[in-house]
Protein backbone atom coordinates (compact mmCIF):
# COMPACT_ATOMS: atom_id res chain seq x y z
CA UNK A 1 0.00 0.00 0.00
CA UNK A 2 0.91 3.57 -0.75
CA UNK A 3 4.11 4.85 -2.75
CA UNK A 4 6.74 3.39 -0.14
CA UNK A 5 7.60 -0.19 -0.97
CA UNK A 6 8.99 -2.53 2.12
CA UNK A 7 12.63 -3.61 2.10
CA UNK A 8 14.02 -6.30 4.46
CA UNK A 9 17.69 -7.63 4.97
CA UNK A 10 16.90 -10.14 2.46
CA UNK A 11 15.43 -8.01 -0.15
CA UNK A 12 17.97 -4.86 0.66
CA UNK A 13 20.80 -5.68 -1.81
CA UNK A 14 18.37 -5.69 -4.80
CA UNK A 15 15.54 -3.06 -4.10
CA UNK A 16 18.70 -0.46 -2.48
CA UNK A 17 22.44 -1.29 -3.43
CA UNK A 18 21.44 -2.18 -6.65
CA UNK A 19 18.74 0.33 -7.70
CA UNK A 20 19.21 2.50 -10.73
CA UNK A 21 17.20 5.15 -8.82
CA UNK A 22 18.88 6.79 -5.90
CA UNK A 23 16.56 5.27 -2.80
CA UNK A 24 15.74 7.32 0.44
CA UNK A 25 15.93 4.23 2.75
CA UNK A 26 13.43 5.07 6.10
CA UNK A 27 14.56 3.35 9.10
CA UNK A 28 11.97 3.46 11.17
CA UNK A 29 10.25 1.24 14.40
CA UNK A 30 6.83 0.44 15.52
CA UNK A 31 7.65 1.97 19.31
CA UNK A 32 8.75 5.27 17.26
CA UNK A 33 6.02 7.98 17.22
CA UNK A 34 8.70 10.55 15.53
CA UNK A 35 8.75 7.94 12.99
CA UNK A 36 4.79 7.78 12.70
CA UNK A 37 4.80 11.42 12.47
CA UNK A 38 7.43 11.47 9.53
CA UNK A 39 5.87 8.63 7.27
CA UNK A 40 2.73 10.23 5.83
CA UNK A 41 4.93 13.17 4.48
CA UNK A 42 7.28 10.60 2.80
CA UNK A 43 4.63 8.80 0.83
CA UNK A 44 3.66 12.11 0.09
CA UNK A 45 7.22 12.94 -1.30
CA UNK A 46 7.56 9.26 -2.56
CA UNK A 47 4.18 9.86 -4.91
CA UNK A 48 5.84 13.29 -6.37
CA UNK A 49 8.95 12.18 -7.26
CA UNK A 50 8.30 8.99 -8.06
CA UNK A 51 10.22 9.32 -11.67
CA UNK A 52 13.24 10.63 -9.72
CA UNK A 53 13.78 8.61 -6.81
CA UNK A 54 12.50 5.36 -4.58
CA UNK A 55 11.36 5.52 -0.87
CA UNK A 56 11.47 2.28 1.01
CA UNK A 57 10.93 1.68 4.70
CA UNK A 58 12.92 -0.58 6.77
CA UNK A 59 12.16 -1.94 10.21
CA UNK A 60 14.93 -1.78 12.32
CA UNK A 61 13.39 -4.46 14.95
CA UNK A 62 12.74 -6.72 11.71
CA UNK A 63 15.75 -6.29 9.99
CA UNK A 64 18.86 -5.78 12.40
CA UNK A 65 21.07 -6.96 10.31
CA UNK A 66 20.88 -3.90 7.93
CA UNK A 67 20.78 -1.39 10.34
CA UNK A 68 23.33 -2.54 12.13
CA UNK A 69 26.12 -2.74 8.79
CA UNK A 70 25.15 0.88 8.29
CA UNK A 71 25.31 1.99 11.87
CA UNK A 72 21.72 3.01 12.68
CA UNK A 73 21.48 3.83 16.40
CA UNK A 74 19.11 7.09 16.11
CA UNK A 75 15.73 6.84 14.11
CA UNK A 76 14.07 8.28 12.37
CA UNK A 77 16.92 7.98 10.11
CA UNK A 78 16.77 8.55 6.69
CA UNK A 79 19.72 7.22 4.17
CA UNK A 80 20.03 8.17 0.37
CA UNK A 81 22.15 5.79 -1.55
CA UNK A 82 23.17 6.44 -4.86
CA UNK A 83 24.88 3.70 -7.08
CA UNK A 84 25.58 1.29 -3.51
CA UNK A 85 26.89 3.70 -0.98
CA UNK A 86 25.16 6.38 1.34
CA UNK A 87 25.38 9.63 -0.04
CA UNK A 88 23.23 11.53 2.21
CA UNK A 89 21.97 11.26 5.73
CA UNK A 90 19.06 13.33 7.74
CA UNK A 91 18.56 12.11 11.07
CA UNK A 92 14.97 13.04 12.72
CA UNK A 93 11.59 13.87 11.93
CA UNK A 94 11.80 17.10 9.31
CA UNK A 95 8.63 18.88 7.87
CA UNK A 96 8.14 18.13 4.06
CA UNK A 97 10.08 21.70 3.13
CA UNK A 98 13.01 20.66 4.99
CA UNK A 99 12.82 17.51 3.55
CA UNK A 100 12.53 18.81 0.11
CA UNK A 101 15.19 20.58 0.42
CA UNK A 102 17.90 18.11 2.03
CA UNK A 103 16.78 15.51 -1.12
CA UNK A 104 17.26 18.91 -3.70
CA UNK A 105 19.95 16.94 -5.10
CA UNK A 106 18.23 13.99 -6.30
CA UNK A 107 14.67 15.06 -7.19
CA UNK B 1 -11.50 33.58 -3.30
CA UNK B 2 -10.48 31.91 -0.01
CA UNK B 3 -13.42 31.61 3.07
CA UNK B 4 -13.19 32.97 6.70
CA UNK B 5 -13.86 30.53 9.21
CA UNK B 6 -14.54 31.48 12.68
CA UNK B 7 -11.58 29.80 13.88
CA UNK B 8 -8.00 28.32 12.90
CA UNK B 9 -6.12 26.26 15.21
CA UNK B 10 -2.41 26.60 15.02
CA UNK B 11 -0.29 23.53 16.79
CA UNK B 12 -1.91 19.84 17.88
CA UNK B 13 -1.28 18.09 21.37
CA UNK B 14 -3.11 17.97 23.83
CA UNK B 15 -3.83 21.94 23.88
CA UNK B 16 -4.41 22.19 20.06
CA UNK B 17 -6.94 19.04 19.91
CA UNK B 18 -8.70 19.83 23.04
CA UNK B 19 -8.88 23.52 21.57
CA UNK B 20 -10.73 22.01 18.59
CA UNK B 21 -12.69 19.68 20.11
CA UNK B 22 -14.39 22.41 22.26
CA UNK B 23 -14.66 24.93 19.41
CA UNK B 24 -16.22 22.27 16.88
CA UNK B 25 -19.02 20.92 19.44
CA UNK B 26 -19.24 24.99 19.41
CA UNK B 27 -20.19 24.59 16.15
CA UNK B 28 -16.98 26.78 15.05
CA UNK B 29 -15.85 24.61 12.44
CA UNK B 30 -12.32 24.86 13.43
CA UNK B 31 -9.23 24.09 11.30
CA UNK B 32 -6.27 22.77 12.54
CA UNK B 33 -3.00 23.07 11.37
CA UNK B 34 -1.14 19.81 13.08
CA UNK B 35 2.11 20.77 11.80
CA UNK B 36 3.79 18.43 8.80
CA UNK B 37 6.52 16.27 11.79
CA UNK B 38 4.69 17.25 14.96
CA UNK B 39 1.31 16.61 15.13
CA UNK B 40 0.80 15.13 18.38
CA UNK B 41 3.27 17.14 20.02
CA UNK B 42 5.61 16.51 22.63
CA UNK B 43 3.29 13.33 24.10
CA UNK B 44 4.46 11.54 20.64
CA UNK B 45 8.05 10.29 22.36
CA UNK B 46 6.67 9.60 25.38
CA UNK B 47 5.78 6.18 26.68
CA UNK B 48 3.49 5.51 29.58
CA UNK B 49 1.58 8.38 30.90
CA UNK B 50 0.63 7.96 34.38
CA UNK B 51 -0.83 11.19 35.52
CA UNK B 52 -3.75 11.64 33.21
CA UNK B 53 -6.90 11.50 34.89
CA UNK B 54 -9.26 8.61 33.43
CA UNK B 55 -6.37 6.25 32.41
CA UNK B 56 -6.25 4.37 35.83
CA UNK B 57 -3.49 1.58 34.00
CA UNK B 58 -1.75 4.28 32.16
CA UNK B 59 -1.91 5.41 28.70
CA UNK B 60 0.77 5.85 25.91
CA UNK B 61 1.54 9.25 24.92
CA UNK B 62 0.77 8.69 21.58
CA UNK B 63 -2.28 6.52 22.05
CA UNK B 64 -3.64 9.59 24.53
CA UNK B 65 -2.81 11.66 21.45
CA UNK B 66 -4.79 9.74 18.35
CA UNK B 67 -7.38 9.01 20.91
CA UNK B 68 -7.95 13.10 21.24
CA UNK B 69 -7.46 13.73 17.88
CA UNK B 70 -10.27 11.66 16.53
CA UNK B 71 -12.32 13.25 19.81
CA UNK B 72 -11.77 16.48 18.06
CA UNK B 73 -12.56 14.64 14.66
CA UNK B 74 -15.77 13.27 15.53
CA UNK B 75 -17.09 16.76 15.79
CA UNK B 76 -16.00 17.87 12.81
CA UNK B 77 -12.88 19.62 13.35
CA UNK B 78 -10.80 19.48 9.55
CA UNK B 79 -7.10 18.73 10.62
CA UNK B 80 -4.72 19.11 8.24
CA UNK B 81 -0.90 18.22 8.67
CA UNK B 82 0.99 21.10 7.54
CA UNK B 83 3.33 23.80 8.59
CA UNK B 84 1.89 27.48 9.07
CA UNK B 85 4.93 29.66 7.67
CA UNK B 86 3.80 33.23 8.21
CA UNK B 87 1.13 34.63 10.07
CA UNK B 88 -0.73 38.73 10.06
CA UNK B 89 -2.88 38.75 13.26
CA UNK B 90 -3.43 42.04 13.21
CA UNK B 91 -5.36 41.95 9.48
CA UNK B 92 -8.93 41.64 9.48
CA UNK B 93 -10.05 38.38 9.00
CA UNK B 94 -6.20 37.28 9.80
CA UNK B 95 -4.26 35.35 7.14
CA UNK B 96 -2.56 32.29 7.92
CA UNK B 97 0.36 31.18 5.27
CA UNK B 98 1.26 27.55 4.83
CA UNK B 99 3.66 27.82 1.97
CA UNK B 100 1.78 29.35 -0.94
CA UNK B 101 -1.76 28.92 0.43
CA UNK B 102 -3.61 31.56 2.12
CA UNK B 103 -6.01 31.11 5.07
CA UNK B 104 -8.50 33.34 6.44
CA UNK B 105 -9.81 33.60 10.24
CA UNK B 106 -11.63 35.48 12.68
CA UNK B 107 -10.04 34.03 15.37
CA UNK B 108 -6.61 32.10 16.10
CA UNK B 109 -5.79 29.86 18.93
CA UNK B 110 -2.10 29.19 19.07
CA UNK B 111 -0.83 26.23 20.54
CA UNK B 112 2.56 25.18 19.11
CA UNK B 113 4.19 23.97 21.79
CA UNK B 114 7.80 23.50 22.67
CA UNK B 115 10.97 21.53 21.39
CA UNK B 116 13.65 20.26 22.86
CA UNK B 117 16.59 22.59 24.66
CA UNK B 118 19.79 21.20 23.47
CA UNK B 119 23.11 21.41 25.61
CA UNK B 120 25.22 23.73 23.30
CA UNK B 121 28.33 21.87 23.58
CA UNK B 122 31.37 20.73 21.41
CA UNK B 123 29.94 17.09 19.95
CA UNK B 124 26.78 17.84 20.63
CA UNK B 125 25.49 18.61 16.81
CA UNK B 126 28.25 16.41 14.98
CA UNK B 127 27.30 13.20 16.81
CA UNK B 128 23.39 14.17 16.68
CA UNK B 129 22.12 10.19 15.14
CA UNK B 130 25.40 8.61 16.34
CA UNK B 131 24.78 8.36 19.96
CA UNK B 132 23.53 11.85 20.95
CA UNK B 133 19.50 11.45 20.96
CA UNK B 134 16.51 13.05 22.25
CA UNK B 135 14.28 10.61 22.08
CA UNK B 136 14.54 7.49 24.37
CA UNK B 137 11.42 5.32 23.02
CA UNK B 138 13.24 5.98 19.55
CA UNK B 139 16.26 5.12 20.01
CA UNK B 140 16.70 3.40 23.57
CA UNK B 141 16.42 -0.34 21.45
CA UNK B 142 19.95 0.17 20.03
CA UNK B 143 22.23 0.45 23.25
CA UNK B 144 21.37 -2.78 24.32
CA UNK B 145 23.60 -4.07 27.43
CA UNK B 146 25.94 -0.58 26.63
CA UNK B 147 26.28 2.10 29.29
CA UNK B 148 25.19 5.29 28.44
CA UNK B 149 24.10 8.72 30.50
CA UNK B 150 20.82 11.12 30.36
CA UNK B 151 21.47 14.48 30.92
CA UNK B 152 18.80 16.49 33.00
CA UNK B 153 16.77 16.53 36.11
CA UNK B 154 12.96 16.29 35.49
CA UNK B 155 9.91 14.39 35.08
CA UNK B 156 11.13 13.24 31.51
CA UNK B 157 14.90 13.13 32.22
CA UNK B 158 13.66 10.09 34.93
CA UNK B 159 11.24 8.99 32.46
CA UNK B 160 13.97 8.75 30.31
CA UNK B 161 16.59 6.58 32.31
CA UNK B 162 13.90 4.22 34.03
CA UNK B 163 13.02 3.59 30.49
CA UNK B 164 16.46 3.12 28.94
CA UNK B 165 17.20 0.77 31.74
CA UNK B 166 14.94 -2.14 30.11
CA UNK B 167 17.96 -2.45 27.61
CA UNK B 168 21.12 -0.65 28.54
CA UNK B 169 23.48 -2.29 31.33
CA UNK B 170 23.61 0.68 32.89
CA UNK B 171 22.30 4.58 33.13
CA UNK B 172 24.55 7.49 34.32
CA UNK B 173 22.16 10.50 35.07
CA UNK B 174 24.25 13.92 34.52
CA UNK B 175 22.99 16.78 36.92
CA UNK B 176 23.63 19.90 37.46
CA UNK B 177 22.36 20.11 40.82
CA UNK B 178 22.51 17.84 43.91
CA UNK B 179 18.99 17.40 44.13
CA UNK B 180 16.36 16.34 41.41
CA UNK B 181 13.48 18.57 40.02
CA UNK B 182 11.35 15.29 39.60
CA UNK B 183 8.17 14.31 41.03
CA UNK B 184 8.28 12.40 43.67
CA UNK B 185 7.24 9.28 42.42
CA UNK B 186 9.61 9.19 39.73
CA UNK B 187 12.64 10.32 41.75
CA UNK B 188 11.82 7.46 44.01
CA UNK B 189 11.58 4.75 41.11
CA UNK B 190 15.10 6.45 39.85
CA UNK B 191 16.44 6.11 43.05
CA UNK B 192 15.45 2.19 43.51
CA UNK B 193 16.83 0.85 40.07
CA UNK B 194 20.15 -0.56 40.56
CA UNK B 195 21.23 0.33 36.88
CA UNK B 196 21.15 3.94 37.12
CA UNK B 197 23.55 6.02 38.86
CA UNK B 198 24.22 9.75 39.82
CA UNK B 199 26.69 12.20 38.59
CA UNK B 200 25.81 15.09 40.93
CA UNK B 201 26.61 18.77 40.57
CA UNK B 202 27.90 17.84 36.90
CA UNK B 203 27.20 19.16 33.58
CA UNK B 204 28.27 18.41 30.07
CA UNK B 205 31.33 20.24 28.42
CA UNK B 206 31.99 18.23 25.57
CA UNK B 207 30.54 14.96 24.04
CA UNK B 208 33.21 13.04 22.37
CA UNK B 209 33.65 10.08 19.61
CA UNK B 210 34.74 9.85 16.41
CA UNK B 211 32.04 8.57 14.43
CA UNK B 212 29.95 7.87 16.98
CA UNK B 213 29.99 8.73 20.92
CA UNK B 214 32.36 7.27 22.66
CA UNK B 215 32.30 9.37 25.97
CA UNK B 216 30.89 12.39 27.35
CA UNK B 217 32.76 15.12 29.28
CA UNK B 218 32.16 16.23 32.43
CA UNK B 219 33.22 19.37 34.85
CA UNK B 220 31.48 19.31 38.76
CA UNK B 221 30.35 22.61 39.12
CA UNK B 222 31.36 23.07 43.21
CA UNK B 223 35.16 21.94 42.38
CA UNK B 224 35.44 22.63 38.87
CA UNK B 225 37.05 19.27 38.20
CA UNK B 226 36.40 17.48 35.34
CA UNK B 227 36.42 13.81 34.14
CA UNK B 228 35.35 11.66 31.22
CA UNK B 229 32.01 8.95 31.48
CA UNK B 230 32.93 6.41 29.05
CA UNK B 231 29.27 5.95 27.76
CA UNK B 232 28.18 4.78 24.08
CA UNK B 233 24.92 6.54 24.39
CA UNK B 234 23.23 10.61 25.32
CA UNK B 235 20.19 11.15 25.88
CA UNK B 236 19.29 14.99 26.52
CA UNK B 237 16.64 15.48 28.63
CA UNK B 238 17.29 19.30 29.56
CA UNK B 239 13.59 21.01 29.05
CA UNK B 240 11.79 22.12 26.57
CA UNK B 241 11.81 25.91 25.35
CA UNK B 242 8.76 27.35 24.18
CA UNK B 243 7.97 27.45 19.55
CA UNK B 244 7.24 31.07 19.54
CA UNK B 245 9.51 31.55 16.66
CA UNK B 246 6.56 32.50 14.28
CA UNK B 247 5.28 34.76 16.38
CA UNK B 248 8.17 37.35 17.40
CA UNK B 249 8.07 40.43 17.12
CA UNK B 250 4.39 40.63 16.71
CA UNK B 251 2.76 38.96 20.08
CA UNK B 252 5.02 40.03 23.31
CA UNK B 253 6.74 37.34 24.86
CA UNK B 254 8.53 36.64 28.25
CA UNK B 255 12.78 36.95 27.92
CA UNK B 256 12.64 33.22 27.45
CA UNK B 257 10.20 33.20 24.51
CA UNK B 258 6.84 32.01 26.21
CA UNK B 259 3.78 34.01 24.91
CA UNK B 260 1.96 36.20 26.72
CA UNK B 261 -1.49 36.34 28.05
CA UNK B 262 -4.28 38.03 30.07
CA UNK B 263 -4.20 35.16 32.71
CA UNK B 264 -6.75 34.02 34.34
CA UNK B 265 -7.66 34.00 30.23
CA UNK B 266 -5.94 32.47 27.25
CA UNK B 267 -6.35 36.18 25.46
CA UNK B 268 -2.80 37.50 24.10
CA UNK B 269 -2.88 41.05 23.30
CA UNK B 270 -4.14 41.11 19.94
CA UNK B 271 -8.03 40.81 19.94
CA UNK B 272 -8.89 37.58 18.77
CA UNK B 273 -5.87 35.40 19.41
CA UNK B 274 -5.79 33.16 21.85
CA UNK B 275 -2.74 31.02 22.61
CA UNK B 276 -3.01 27.92 24.90
CA UNK B 277 -0.23 25.30 26.52
CA UNK B 278 3.33 24.37 26.53
CA UNK B 279 4.31 27.77 24.57
CA UNK B 280 2.01 30.03 27.39
CA UNK B 281 2.95 27.85 30.31
CA UNK B 282 6.17 27.85 31.51
CA UNK B 283 4.86 26.73 35.13
CA UNK B 284 2.77 23.68 34.90
CA UNK B 285 3.53 22.22 31.49
CA UNK B 286 1.63 19.03 32.19
CA UNK B 287 -0.45 17.04 29.34
CA UNK B 288 -3.81 17.57 31.41
CA UNK B 289 -2.83 21.28 32.37
CA UNK B 290 -2.40 22.21 28.37
CA UNK B 291 -5.93 20.33 27.58
CA UNK B 292 -7.44 22.38 30.16
CA UNK B 293 -6.23 25.92 28.20
CA UNK B 294 -7.05 24.07 25.00
CA UNK B 295 -10.20 24.15 26.29
CA UNK B 296 -10.52 27.60 27.92
CA UNK B 297 -9.07 28.90 24.50
CA UNK B 298 -11.90 27.25 22.81
CA UNK B 299 -14.25 29.27 25.26
CA UNK B 300 -12.81 32.30 25.16
CA UNK B 301 -13.00 32.25 20.64
CA UNK B 302 -16.62 31.32 21.24
CA UNK B 303 -17.18 34.03 23.62
CA UNK B 304 -15.29 36.67 21.76
CA UNK B 305 -16.82 35.81 18.45
CA UNK B 306 -20.12 36.08 19.79
CA UNK B 307 -19.60 39.46 21.16
CA UNK B 308 -18.36 40.28 18.00
CA UNK B 309 -21.75 39.44 16.20
CA UNK B 310 -23.72 41.04 19.21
Amino acid sequence: MGATKTVTDATFEADVLKSDKPVVVDYWAEWCGPCRQVAPVLEQIATEHADKIDVVKLNVEENPVTSQRYGIINIPTLSVFKGGEVVKEIVGARPKSALLRELADFI
Amino acid sequence: MTDVRDVIVIGSGPAGYTAALYAARARLNPLVFEGSVTSGGALMKTTDVENYPGFPDGVLGPDLMDAIRKQAERFGAELIPDDVTEVDLTANPKVIHVGSDTYLAKAVIIATGSGYRELGVPGEERLGGHGVSWCATCDGFFFRDQDIAVVGGGDSAMEEATFLTRFTRSVTVIHRRDTLRASKIMQDRAFANPKINFAWDSEVVEVVGEDRVSGVRIRNVKTGAESTLPVTGVFVAIGHDPRSELFTGKLATDPEGYLLVEQPTTRTAIAGVFAAGDVVDRTYRQAVTAAGTGCAAALDAERWLADQEG
